[in-house]
């Protein structure tokens, strides 16, 4: 499972890094979607992998912590999730304005090299 | 408070003046003066009244916390050298704002003149009763900015900002070279407590920290003191009113720098560098100022040249690192206050009176002003070293210090004669001040008739006179106990004895003032014809201090500008290659240093269906990066292929709200991207012809493929490095046991998210509401680029399709389209509502939670726009977006502010159970009121992005029209 996670997580990195370099805005955005996946499974798992047990308690005044998956990343992924979703969010309106008014795509609102 | 505070009302009671006069209203010249008077007197009194804890070498501190645990505090500490500065600064603060109150015009902005005064007055103050040389540093920093405004008060004049700006820049860098200097001090000695610092004078001393430190140190109080070679900042400073002249550039500020020295005298002093730097640098100030003062033909220049030649007397005298010296300085420093400041306000007043400062065409006012010429001549007299007046005192120890064996270096030989020479040089240019000005024919063509001031603007003049006569005549009663607690303040035990008397007999300093006195005036007989014509000072007027200060500020200018050329770039490309590649180097650096290496917890099977999972995500993640240039919608459908791999990783690996999240935001997310595709251009085939890339393509893409995979297996590897450890005790504990005794809810993400770091999650929604805002802001009147704005391919074809049959209306196989998914979506409206609430109510105890159901709920209109098309959803739904931001905004807020009221901090949560008939045991918590905020404002800023987008499709069949519809949103 470690393995896989690990591929997984460099895997998505790879691919946002490499869309995130690219020269057209719709690219850039797949880019940050890519790298907030790998970012997100990365925070989790510095909680260790937990099947099985989700961070919710049984009712009563003594609970036993080992029994339950760590919930302080997922609280800060939870976090993550919805500020990246405003992120992208804000950078496609961007994206739009920067193309109606330049009339390109290119993250530089101009075509260099094309 | 005040007999608690003393201190620290002197403190800020400045600071709150200047406050205060900033917000009255411009013509409220008297209410301004008024108001900054009082001020000071208060001060003034306050001080008084805590001379008598000074005695026996008494210090007040006064101490209010701020950083205990990094040693900062605000540290206010009064002893005699402090009291004495403060007295000036308060004493001539009054004087001054009396002087202003009748100089400045009714047509200026004058309540801005005295908050600017005021400050200055706190910034002074500040700076003298620091117990902590960072404190005093920045109270420093802060005259100069003052001094800065102050300089540049009357802005619309073009000398005034440029002596401003010069006077900043100066002063400012050496405030750098200060703050540098004290750092290192701090380094050696372990602490930046002023006592503490003057406690380590021998360990400073025997530091091979010293001579930078030293030398960064007298940088700073150069630069303030208008030593050479900085001194070419004061001239310029002369175009402020001349109350600031009086105040800030005779007084105070200047004073500002040998106030450091002989603050860290004790510690610094008593080298040989010492001595070479301070010694020399002083000497040739005062040789400099003196003879350049001789050939101004302005009243201020004339006084500003002489200042800085006092200021060289007195750093001269620290520089010989005597006891008897410091004593002639500090005393110098008090007299030279006095009369220069009265001095200025006399040029004031003839500058006033006559409009014009020219030497050359003043004459004879004597007969238009006695009083002030009076008064003129009797502050002169003291600048020259006139017997009877404090001026000449001083200046006798200054001569008997000149005289003295102190290195037996050349400096030392050549010392009396060069201070006689000098205070030769002083009389001279006194005597032209006042010859010139007052004596001699009436004068002709003046810009105004002559008179005397109003009594009012002599007064202070009158008083700051009467002082130098006092302190002349009877100096011992006066002055001599302030000054012996002053100098032993420094001193402590080492404190010299020495006499205040005003006749010690036929000694040799009293035949060098002889010299001095017989010499300035036959050299002033013979040429006082010849000197109205000088148009600069011969030999040092070549030394252009302001040409040169240009041509290193343009060189600066110039040198970033090159920089920038350089490694500059407006491209964003390699600005976030630059950037991935310092994360890289950042990150692995620390696994060069100390070795990459696994850990030894027990790794859990592979799940096959696990490794399926993320085989099929890993190929949606390549496959989107390989694809998304040429095809954006399929590389779109490939990263939610990943973001479901992501999703379902979430659930397997006991995240439950995370997934739930995670789904709702990929659905909404792939939406808003889908409804921004249609307004991307069309993307043109590389123009290189077959399939070869030019190697400079060819370079950049594979340098981005090497980043991309270098940055992949890093983090591979460093995820796996951590994984493969077992988890330290983390606060993970700390949630987990108290999120039920003590949030009320067994959802424990849930409950850290609204309870225990609710205020974390209040800023978050509030970033989000700025987002939302921005969107909306953005997209409000904009217009999508006008080749994108023909409809779709298939809805002109549906259209053709309606026009050719003449039973079909354009628009009905567009209605038709897709009917049935049209109908089951339209349906599920109230159910993904219901569904929304649901997951909203559970969430304390159960995975949801404001954020899922928000999205959930967006997602339900969402689908609606979709079905039914932007149009005939508003037609039948009428949404709010702004308000469900406010609403959630607010309710959010006001919970946490609830618990005010019941008199805990913000955002305690207060919780029970409630039995509901039908519905059982619902727990009730104040929690679920933030979540509703949090649920309102997701919705909200959620709808309002959709919207935006959705809303640049029906604009676009009316381009012709823009502004028939600009207020169409939500």
């Amino acid at each position: 499972m470690e393995v896989v996670l690990a591929l997984a997580i460099g895997i998505l990195t790879a691919s946002g890094v490499w869309l995130l370099l690219r020269p057209r805005t719709f690219q850039v955005i797949l880019g940050l979607s890519f790298l907030s996946y790998a970012v997100n499974l990365f925070i989790l798992i510095s909680g260790r992998l937990r099947t099985d047990a989700p961070p919710i308690i049984a009712r009563g005044d003594t609970v036993d912590a080992s029994l339950y998956a760590d919930p302080l990343p997922q609280a800060l992924v939870l976090t993550a999730i919805v500020i990246a979703f405003a992120t992208t969010a804000l950078l496609l309106v961007m994206l739009l304005i920067s193309r109606g008014l330049t009339g390109t795509d290119h993250v530089d609102g101009e075509d260099r090299d094309q | 408070m005040l007999e608690e505070w003393p201190l620290f009302i002197l403190f800020v009671l400045p600071f709150l003046g200047s406050l205060a006069a900033a917000f009255l209203p411009t013509w409220a010249r008297n209410a301004a003066a008024a108001l900054a008077g009082t001020i000071a007197l208060v001060g003034l009194v306050i001080l008084i009244a805590l001379y008598p804890s000074l005695s026996g070498n008494g210090v007040v501190h006064e101490q209010i916390q701020w950083l205990p645990s990094l040693g900062l505090n605000l540290q206010i500490r009064l002893d005699g050298l402090a009291w004495l500065f403060a007295f000036l600064v308060l004493g001539i603060g009054a004087l001054v704002v009396l002087y202003a109150r009748y100089y400045m015009s009714s047509a200026d902005p004058v309540p801005r003149f005295f908050s600017f005064l005021l400050a200055f007055m706190g910034s002074m103050l500040g700076v003298v009763l620091s117990g902590n040389i960072i404190q005093l540093i920045f109270f420093w920093e802060l005259t100069s900015l003052f001094s800065f405004l102050l300089i540049g008060y009357w802005h619309h004049n073009q000398s005034a900002r440029d002596g401003a700006r010069i006077a900043l820049v100066v002063t400012a860098a050496g405030g750098v070279c200060l703050l540098v200097g004290a750092l290192l001090l701090g380094r050696i000695v372990g602490s930046y407590d002023l006592d503490t610092i003057l406690a380590s004078g021998d360990r400073v001393r025997a530091s091979g920290l010293y001579t930078p430190a030293l030398i960064l140190i007298l940088i700073g109080a150069f630069t303030k003191s208008a030593q050479v070679p900085f001194h070419f900042w004061l001239p310029h400073a002369m175009a402020a009113p001349t109350p600031v002249s009086a105040y800030l550039h005779s007084a105070t500020m200047v004073k500002a720098g040998v106030f450091v020295l002989m603050r860290l005298w004790p510690v610094l002093s008593g080298t040989d560098e010492w001595y070479l730097f301070v010694t020399t640098t002083g000497l040739a100030t005062l040789l400099l100022g003196a003879w350049s003062a001789i050939f101004q033909q302005d009243l201020k220049g004339l006084l500003a040249y002489s200042t800085i030649s006092h200021l060289g007397l007195i750093t001269l005298l620290l520089g010989l690192g005597s006891p008897l010296a410091l004593v002639a300085a500090i005393f110098h420093t008090v007299n030279h206050a006095t009369f220069k400041a009265s001095l200025f306000m006399a040029a004031g007043i003839i500058d006033h009176e006559t409009g014009t400062r020219d030497l050359r065409r003043l004459s004879g006012l004597y007969r238009a002003m006695p009083i002030t010429a009076t008064l003129a001549m009797v502050a002169a007299a003291a600048m020259a070293g006139v017997p009877l007046l404090n001026g000449f005192l001083s200046k006798e120890m200054f001569l008997a210090e000149a005289l003295a064996e102190h290195s037996g270096t050349y400096i030392d030989e050549a010392l009396p004669y060069l201070a006689t020479v000098a205070s030769a040089f002083a009389v001279l240019y006194s005597l032209r001040f006042i010859h010139q000005t007052f004596f001699g024919p009436p004068p002709t063509d003046l810009p105004r008739v002559p008179g005397e001031a109003p009594p009012w603007m002599r007064l202070p003049v009158e008083i700051l006179v009467l002082a130098c006569l006092v302190v002349g005549v009877l100096p011992a009663l006066t002055i001599g106990p302030y000054l012996a607690t002053a100098v032993r303040s420094i001193l402590g035990e080492q404190t010299p004895a020495y006499s205040l008397a005003i006749w010690h007999g036929f000694s040799q300093p009293l035949m060098m003032s002889l010299v001095a006195l017989i010499g300035g005036t036959v050299l002033y007989l013979i040429y006082r014809t010849p000197l109205n014509e000088a148009k600069s000072s011969p030999v040092v007027g070549r030394l252009k201090g302001r040409k040169t200060f240009e041509a290193v500020m343009s060189a600066i200018v110039a040198g970033a500008r090159a920089c920038e050329a350089v490694v500059g770039t407006v491209r964003l490309q390699p600005q976030l290659r630059l950037l991935l590649c310092i994360a890289l180097v950042a990150g692995g650096l620390p696994f060069v240093h100390f070795g990459y290496s696994l850990g030894e917890a027990p790794g859990t099977l592979i799940d096959p269906a696990f490794a399926l999972i993320w085989l099929i995500g890993g190929a949606c993640a390549i496959g989107a990066a390989w694809q998304a240039k040429y095809h954006r919608l399929a590389a779109l459908i490939l990263m939610g292929g990943a973001g479901l791999a992501t999703c379902i990783s979430f659930f397997w690996l006991s995240a439950p709200d995370l997934g739930i999240t995670q789904l709702l935001v990929e659905i909404v997310t792939t939406v808003l991207l889908l409804l921004g595709l249609r307004w991307l251009p069309k993307r043109l085939p590389e123009m290189w012809s077959g399939n070869r890339w030019p190697p400079s393509v060819l370079l950049r893409r594979s340098t981005d493929l090497a980043i991309a995979i270098a940055a992949g297996l890093s983090m591979a590897a460093v995820a796996y490095a951590i994984m493969t450890r077992p988890a330290p005790d983390s606060i993970a504990r700390y949630f987990l046991e108290r999120a039920y005794v003590e949030g009320g809810g067994t959802n424990v993400v849930n409950v850290i998210l609204v309870d225990f770091r609710g205020f974390d999650t209040l800023g978050e929604i509030t970033v989000l509401c700025i987002v939302a805002l921005t969107v909306f802001s953005l997209l409000r009147r904009f217009r999508p680029a006008p080749e994108s704005v023909k409809a779709p391919v298939q809805q002109r074809v549906q259209n053709a399709f309606d026009d050719a049959h003449a039973d079909r209306k354009i628009g009905d196989t567009v209605a038709d389209y897709l009917a049935i998914p049209r109908i089951m979506m339209e349906i599920s409206f109230p159910i993904i509502i219901v569904f929304a609430i649901y997951i909203l109510l559970r969430g304390h105890d159960a995975p949801g939670g404001g954020f899922a159901a928000g999205i959930a709920m967006s997602i339900a209109i969402l689908i609606q726009y979709m079905a039914k098309g932007t149009r005939q959803v508003e037609s039948q739904l009428i949404i709010r977006p702004l308000r469900w931001i406010g609403i959630g905004l607010l309710l959010a807020t006001l919970t946490g502010a609830g618990a005010w009221l019941f008199g805990h901090p913000f955002l305690s949560s207060y919780f029970r159970y409630v039995d509901l008939p039908l519905f059982g045991t619902v727990p009730v918590a104040s929690a679920l009121l933030f979540d509703i905020g949090v649920f309102a404002l997701v919705v909200g800023a959620t709808v309002v992005v959709l919207i935006a987008l959705a809303h640049q499709s029906i604009r676009v069949p009316r381009p012709a029209h823009p502004a028939a519809e600009t207020e169409d949103d939500a």
